[in-house]
């Protein structure tokens, strides 16, 4: 099927009409020259086996059997099998527009409970269809403050993801936006007197992260009314497994809370496709990038389900659009709704409990470790950081060979915590793996 | 008062340097049924041209210009609950008034006779 609408006839007339014989007369006299594209190094076409073979070899490279450790915003959760059963389901396997409401109600639906589950969650009361990612959606929020407040300054702590960070300054680059960088406590926690200090009145947000990178998890009332006591918005990454348990960050007062939604029943990968969700105080979601479904009654009053606000998209507003993120990620938001209706509200906090007790564990058999040292003293959630007398980098590479990723080493982002490693626990994880981990970390120092 | 239109359908009636603003009968009837009116906040300024709001229909979200340079005064707070009103009677429902707008200001700006010839030629 042809996507390029002119046909061959449409185009000699174009021709035709600017008088040239051809596109390649055209260019030539418009003194364009395009080099002769090289195809030497493509080698001859492989049959489907071959492509297989080749493929599985490639693949069966990454180190899928580790015992994992790692969070740092991604983490390894049980997903059942019934997620991915129901999400691939011909009537839903398509990320596609719901444009049209008269043949899209499944889809709109499924959409319409994923708000209603991201609002419940965090606690806020209108809550988008869906973003890319966790860090382009913190980088959504924070352009939403400045669009909101007319204000071009941030105030962003050390403490939220240095990944996020790093997507913020790179889609940052071009734009007129001041950001400043709040240093982390030495230990584990955000500064956060540091964060409130800094709120001036041109202060268009305040972003913390929840619990923070670190997994500490702190009490950010205060965060929040300095930065609306200044007319700034606080905004807020969440983790969305935290806050089966956790005071929401709409209890807080949050304006604007986005997050990872990963966890939520979508497999780990090397960077996606993942899930970003938004949700935000009912008297901004004019200003909310993305598209909302709602619920309304048809002419004979039966319930339907329709993309609303959406004359602030792409489609219709153009250059003038709230964002332009226009198409979203309807199959992973599915996957989440699925994830979280199969948990249940009572599953989901087991769940979150499951996490907390068992990284209590594991902290406690890895300070048991001589040589292993706590770094930080507040509340966590399920990650933590140890210090050890190793390079981070170095003990985790030693670690990948005995069979365990073991955690995330701190000195790649934050070169002052070299010898520090982040280690996350899952309700995956079973004490055998854990006692497992603690004495091959044992064994190396 | 005369009433003073814009290519981009706004009106404006200028009471000494203050200006009320609204939509024409012409641009509220090309958006059909409006369901909300970002008000601008008192002390946002801006130059003849600049975008100083948008109006949201069911249809689209249009720009509102402001056809004058000033500085937003005061918004019509009664649009929030009722942005309709700008359906029922759009020619004597203002949106916001700009202050400091000067009297030349006018000049390029069509009158209500030269508005309805405009429109017939659209």
């Amino acid at each position: 099927m042809p996507y390029i609408p002119n046909t061959d006839a449409d185009r000699r007339e174009m021709l035709a009409a600017a008088g040239f014989a051809s596109v390649e007369d055209m260019w030539e006299q418009a003194g364009v020259k395009f080099p002769a594209p090289k195809l030497d190094g493509i080698p001859e076409g492989k049959s489907e086996f071959e492509v297989m073979s080749y493929l599985s070899g490639l693949a069966e490279k990454n180190a899928t059997h580790l015992i994992n450790f790692v969070g740092g915003g991604y983490y390894d959760h049980i997903i059942p099998a019934a997620a991915d059963a129901i999400a691939s389901r011909g009537e839903f396997y398509t990320a596609y527009t719901p444009y049209q409401p008269e043949a899209s109600q499944g889809t709109l639906q499924a959409i319409y409970e994923y708000q209603t589950a991201i609002c419940r969650l965090t606690g806020m009361e209108v809550s988008n269809a869906s973003l890319y990612d966790g860090g382009t959606a913190l980088f959504e929020a924070m352009m939403m403050a400045a669009h909101i407040t007319g204000r071009r300054q941030v105030v962003i702590s050390a403490a939220v993801s240095p990944i996020f960070r790093c997507m913020i300054e790179c889609y940052c680059r071009n734009l007129d936006l001041e950001r400043i960088e709040i240093p982390d406590g030495h230990g584990t926690d955000s500064a956060l007197d540091a964060v409130i200090a800094a709120v001036t009145d041109r202060t268009a947000c305040v972003i913390v992260q929840y619990p923070n990178f670190f997994g500490e998890v702190e009490d950010l009332t205060g965060v929040v009314a300095a930065a609306q006591a200044r007319g700034a918005l606080a905004v807020c990454s969440a983790y969305p497994v935290a806050l089966g348990c956790l005071k929401t960050p709409g209890e807080m007062g949050f304006d604007i809370v986005t997050g990872e939604g990963q966890s939520l029943g979508i497999p780990l990968s090397f960077g996606g496709p993942y899930l970003g969700f938004m949700a935000v105080k009912a008297k901004y979601m004019r200003k909310m990038p993305g598209r909302v479904v709602g619920r309304t009654v048809d002419l004979n009053g039966k319930t339907g389900y329709v993309l609303t606000l959406q004359t602030r998209e792409q489609h219709i507003r153009r250059e003038h659009a709230t964002s332009n993120i226009c198409s979203n990620e309807s199959l992973c938001a599915l996957n989440a709704l699925i994830y979280l209706s199969l948990c249940g509200k009572e599953g989901f906090r087991r769940v979150g409990e499951l996490c907390m007790s068992k990284a209590v564990y594991a902290r406690e058999q890895l300070l048991a470790i001589p040589g292993v040292m706590p770094v930080g003293s507040g509340a966590f959630f399920n990650e933590f950081v140890i210090e050890t007398p190793l390079d981070g980098a170095e003990l985790v590479g030693k670690l990948i060979d005995k069979g365990f990723a073991a955690g995330f080493p701190l000195g790649r982002y934050y070169p002052e915590r070299k010898n520090q490693i982040l280690v996350a626990v899952t309700e995956k994880r079973t004490r055998e793996e854990i006692k497992a981990l603690a004495n091959a970390m044992e064994a190396l120092l | 008062m005369a009433k003073y239109y814009s290519e981009s359908h706004e009106w404006i009636e200028l009471d000494g340097t203050t200006a009320a603003l609204g939509i024409s009968q012409y641009a509220a009837d090309s958006l059909g049924d409006i369901t909300y009116v970002e008000i601008p906040g008192p002390g946002k300024s801006v130059a003849a041209g600049d975008v100083l709001c948008t109006v949201e229909s069911v249809k689209a979200v249009s720009d509102v210009y402001a056809p004058v340079a000033g500085t937003v005064s005061d918004g019509n707070a009664d649009l929030e609950a009722d942005p309709g009103a700008l359906n029922a009677d759009p020619e004597n429902t203002w949106i916001c008034k700009l202050a400091g707008v000067k009297a030349d200001a006018l000049n390029g700006l069509m009158d209500a006779a030269a508005y309805a010839k405009f429109i017939e030629t659209l």
